[in-house]
């Protein structure tokens, strides 16, 4: 639907910010992410421009590089009335640290600052704008949510994903303990200090397995993919999803690091 | 200039540099002296703001629950006497060491005329210790104590007993109060060598996280609230 | 240059990284390190919870410091002159070489043979034992912890709780070996027994002692005191037994009122240690007055700058409202994983990871605000509100302009936002990529092992991408008109 279509409806128009990640790893989510938008009144596109918010060079210290990156996302995006993404992590980057980015640039200022007003995180995207707190999904399985830190910390967002499972038939959520601790992801991080990396998730995983549940879902695919990772080598038939598959209804395919179903 | 003085001088201008001002901005003089003069008050939290009795109730509950023995004593004979049994409980010798604190030595003491006495600073043999607290906070438990003749700092760290006595007149709802008490004791802008906030006895739990009482200080902490 | 003395090794990237395998692979350590997590964040939480007014108290902390640093030469001033009209001495030391001539030309003065110390994280900054020792002084740290270390010849790994990452037992070996004259088959198994001999071998030192020598963790101006807060008593007995008390504090420390102490007073234990309060809180106002029946005759304060005005005018600035508190190091992974003494420094956690390149330049620490997921924990619990993953973030630009991080890393960095700025590129790359990862993961679904992927794939699993990209794939539905 074009710009023009989607005003005369009366339906927001929502650029999907897809992330690096969705893009290569997992389209699937990208898919259940516009399929949640939609379903919730939106009108999505998905500007073919975009690339990645520039988080590894900004939080590797090239700013001049995050700057760059960071304006030909300003150019896609402003002409949206919202940028929704499917990560805590990339919608942090855009709220959270664009603006501060851009200050110094006269030209983009104020344009990251409006962006930024208008960014948001899927789930809570959902609950808090669009008002759309229930899905018609089910999911018969036994949960725990992972609060990935730039979500929880930079966006606040911890209600918005449990509200909308919470409407999910069939499904029972469990927290596990110190489910707001980080899962070691942290971007480069889990590369360039490894072991360390390595430590902290196997902490998760100990505390995803204690809480006997059978699926870990989680708003973020970097933590996704490095807690999927943890698990299968530790060969746990433990399920790691996007929420936004569940939510969607999306969930029938093979979980995070499993061409088949698991368990 | 003496080298003193130079490194003063040094220190002062690179902070002067760093904050690109000079020393001579009566704005900055003035809002420096006037947060000096006023001394604003910050939140105070309302478990300190209670009633008089609420106050002396938490300071008691905070006490206890901080390691310290609370006994509550109506008139001077009681207060007295609870200082008599607190040596006897703990099988301690029936000595006690003071300072020159007037409220102290005006007690009724023939009430138990078994007690030794010391006077002044402690000693590294004595065992117990009576000071008097010139104010205390409820919010935490905490007493303070003011150095001097009247009550040595040494009587609260040296002796592996303390006895606190505060009368319950003198206990406040927060720091900020027993400040103001301070000030209006020994001045403005000025305080005695030492005052400290004692709030249970002497812990340490630098071994395996695991508490125990008496690291330095003393090992038992008693309060007798007089009033 | 370095202005560090303390702590052991350097934060080198050999020696980190080093460290922090030694670490991880020490059992005993890593079950110390529970402590960590399990004590101080549950008991933090709690003191925060039975205090409704914490995160109020913690913006009129922030705003007390802010204000403070903006006028800090005004304050020292003002400090400094409450400080000699109760007749006591203030010594600006503009570095830690300066500092330690400093307190030692006073202990010469003083005809000191033995100096206790209370517990100070800026002496051991400073290096100041080793001056006074080689000069010939007796040194005796009291602070529990602190003996331990001094025992044991090494650091302090948390910088409220020296010792944290050692047993009983090994505290037992060290008195063993350590506290001569004592009989040999003495029980040393318990905590108790343990506290108990250090209290008897301390309080000779306590008695016998000609200076005392404390930090602090406030400086008040209105009244010209330096604040202490123990639990164990033996700051109190080291500044008021000796004829001659010396304050080492660094310039940032000062605050404004009695008012101001206090609120930050309710923020600090509750932070570090979860306590309401601590056992001692003490206020000390220059040397023994007339009538006075003890305390010390001198009264010495020693200010430090040792790079805190050059702090003051950086983008490091609100570091200088740090407390000490150790909140940050209680919450942070990386912290609960490694414990202190892999960061080689005296200051470890976020709040070392922000402090030591400035202290020690950033070619001496690079790993320490590399090595951070930015979880952002650490500014969460702070009671100063320190933004410290942006200012970890700010010495990585600082290190990236200095073009220090490996070629390897900067080679791909560089080729990486070559393509991010070309999305035809980025996208056609992922086309080719993504479909090949799938293929060669095949049944399985993602890797145990895959070329270039060793630093992922030595410890975890990698997951395999499903196979086309999402933009290949909105693009076919796109054309295909099924949106």
């Amino acid at each position: 639907m074009t710009t023009e279509a989607a005003a005369t409806r009366g339906r927001p128009l929502v650029g999907l910010f897809v992330t690096c990640l969705v893009d290569l790893f997992r389209p699937s989510v990208g898919f259940a992410a516009i399929k949640l938008l939609e379903d919730a009144g939106a009108c999505v596109e998905v500007p073919e421009s975009q690339t990645c918010c520039g988080q590894p060079a900004y939080n590797s210290g090239d700013r001049g590089q995050a700057k760059a990156i960071a304006r030909r996302v300003v150019e896609s995006f402003e002409r949206f009335d919202y940028v929704v993404a499917p990560s805590g992590s990339c919608a942090g980057m855009l709220k959270a640290h664009y603006p501060e980015l851009l200050a110094d640039d006269p030209s983009f200022a104020a344009r990251a600052r409006a962006l930024a007003a208008k960014s948001y995180e899927l789930t809570s995207f959902l609950v808090e704008v669009l008002h759309f707190a229930a899905v018609d999904a089910s999911f018969a399985a036994s949960v725990t949510y992972h609060d990935s830190c730039s979500g929880l910390r930079e966006l606040k967002v911890r209600d918005a994903p449990r509200r909308l499972l919470a409407s999910v038939a069939d499904l029972t959520l469990t927290e596990m303990e110190e489910t707001e601790v980080c899962c070691g992801f942290g971007g480069a991080f889990s590369v360039k200090y490894p072991d360390i990396a390595n430590a902290i998730v196997e902490a998760k995983a100990r505390n995803i397995v204690k809480s006997g549940v059978n699926c870990v879902l989680a708003g973020d695919l970097g933590c996704l993919l490095h807690i999927a990772g943890k698990l299968a080598r530790e060969d746990r038939a433990i399920e790691c999803r996007h929420v936004a598959e569940v939510l969607a209804g999306m969930a029938e395919g093979p979980a995070i690091g499993h061409a088949r179903k698991i368990g | 200039m003496s080298t003193l003085d130079q490194d003063r001088a040094t220190v002062l201008s690179r902070i002067r540099i760093a904050l690109g001002v000079t020393g001579a901005d009566g704005a900055r003089e003035a809002a420096v002296a006037d947060r000096l003069r006023r001394h604003p008050r910050g939140t105070i939290p309302a478990r300190g703001l209670q009633s008089a009795e609420a106050g002396i109730a938490l300071l008691e509950a905070m006490l206890a629950s901080q390691g310290a023995e609370v006994t509550r004593a109506r008139t001077p004979e009681v207060a007295v006497r609870a200082i008599a049994d607190t040596l006897r409980v703990h099988e301690l010798p029936l000595r006690l060491r003071m300072g020159n604190d007037p409220l102290l030595h005006a007690l009724p003491w023939d009430a138990a005329l078994e007690l030794e006495w010391r006077f002044g600073a402690a000693e590294a043999e004595d065992r117990a210790a009576l000071s008097r607290a010139v104010a205390a906070a409820a919010e935490t438990g905490s007493l303070f104590l003011v150095s001097g003749g009247d009550n040595p700092t040494t009587l609260a760290f040296l002796p592996e007993t303390h006895i606190i006595l505060i009368r319950a007149g003198d206990i406040v709802g927060c720091y900020e109060e027993a400040f103001d008490r301070l000030r209006t004791a020994f001045g403005v802008g000025t305080l005695p060598r030492a005052v400290t906030m004692i709030s249970g006895p002497s812990r340490t739990a630098d071994i395996e996280q695991i508490i125990v009482r008496g690291a330095h200080g003393p090992k038992r902490l008693h309060v007798v609230v007089l009033g | 240059m370095s202005r560090m003395s303390g702590g052991s090794d350097d934060a080198s990237p050999q020696s980190f990284k080093e460290g922090a395998s030694r670490a991880l692979a020490d059992a005993k350590l890593q079950r110390a390190l529970l402590n960590v997590k399990r004590g101080f964040i549950a008991k933090r939480a709690l003191a925060k919870s039975k205090l409704p007014e914490f995160d109020q108290l913690r913006d009129e902390g922030r705003a007390i410091k802010d204000h403070t640093l903006a006028h800090l030469d005004l304050y020292l001033e003002a400090y400094e002159r409450k400080v000699i009209g109760c007749g006591g001495s203030v010594h600006f030391a503009p570095s830690a070489a300066d500092a330690r001539d400093i307190v030692l030309r006073l202990c010469q003065d003083a005809g000191a043979h033995l100096v206790t110390k209370g517990k100070s994280m800026v002496s051991e900054e400073i290096g100041l034992n080793p001056h006074l020792e080689a000069a010939g002084v007796e040194v005796a740290e009291t602070d529990l912890g602190e003996h331990i270390i001094q025992i044991r010849g090494e650091g302090p790994s948390h910088i409220i709780a020296p010792v944290i990452h050692l047993n009983k037992e090994d505290i037992a070996e060290d008195f063993a070996r350590a506290h001569r004259g004592l009989p040999q088959g003495r029980s040393l198994a318990t905590v108790q027994d343990l506290v108990a001999e250090a209290r008897a071998v301390l309080r000779e030192k306590f008695l016998g002692a000609d200076v005392g020598i404390t930090g602090a963790n406030l400086l008040i101006a209105e009244t010209g005191s330096s604040v202490i807060v123990t639990n164990e008593g033996n700051g109190d007995l080291t500044q008021t037994l000796p004829r001659m008390h010396i304050v080492i504090a660094s310039i940032e420390k000062i605050v404004p009122t009695l008012e101001d102490a206090c609120t930050i007073l309710r923020l600090l234990a509750r932070s570090g240690t979860g306590q309401e309060i601590t056992t001692y809180t003490t206020f000390a106002t220059g040397p023994a007055r007339a009538g006075d029946s003890d305390g010390p005759r001198q009264y010495h304060v020693v200010l430090l700058d040792n790079g805190r005005s050059e702090m003051l005018g950086s983008e490091f600035r609100d570091m200088l409202r740090c407390i000490r508190c150790g909140a940050c190091l209680n919450h942070c992974p990386v912290y609960g994983a490694i414990g202190g003494h892999a960061y080689g420094s005296l200051y470890p956690g976020p709040m070392g990871a922000v402090l030591t390149p400035a202290l020690a330049g950033i070619d001496h620490a690079r790993d320490l605000p590399s090595a951070s997921s930015f979880c952002g924990r650490c500014e969460e619990v702070c009671p100063m509100a320190i933004p410290l993953p942006s200012l970890m973030r700010k010495w990585r630009e600082r290190d990236f302009e200095r073009g220090d991080p490996p070629l390897a890393q900067r080679l791909a960095l560089k080729l990486w936002a070559f393509a991010a700025k070309r999305p035809r590129l980025y996208h056609g790359l992922g086309g080719v990529v993504a479909p090949l990862l799938a293929r060669l993961a095949g049944a399985q679904g993602r890797f145990r092992s895959l070329p270039f992927a060793g630093a992922w794939t030595g410890t975890r699993d990698l997951p395999a991408p499903e196979g086309k990209t999402f933009h290949e794939l909105y693009r076919e539905k796109t054309r295909s008109g099924m949106r």
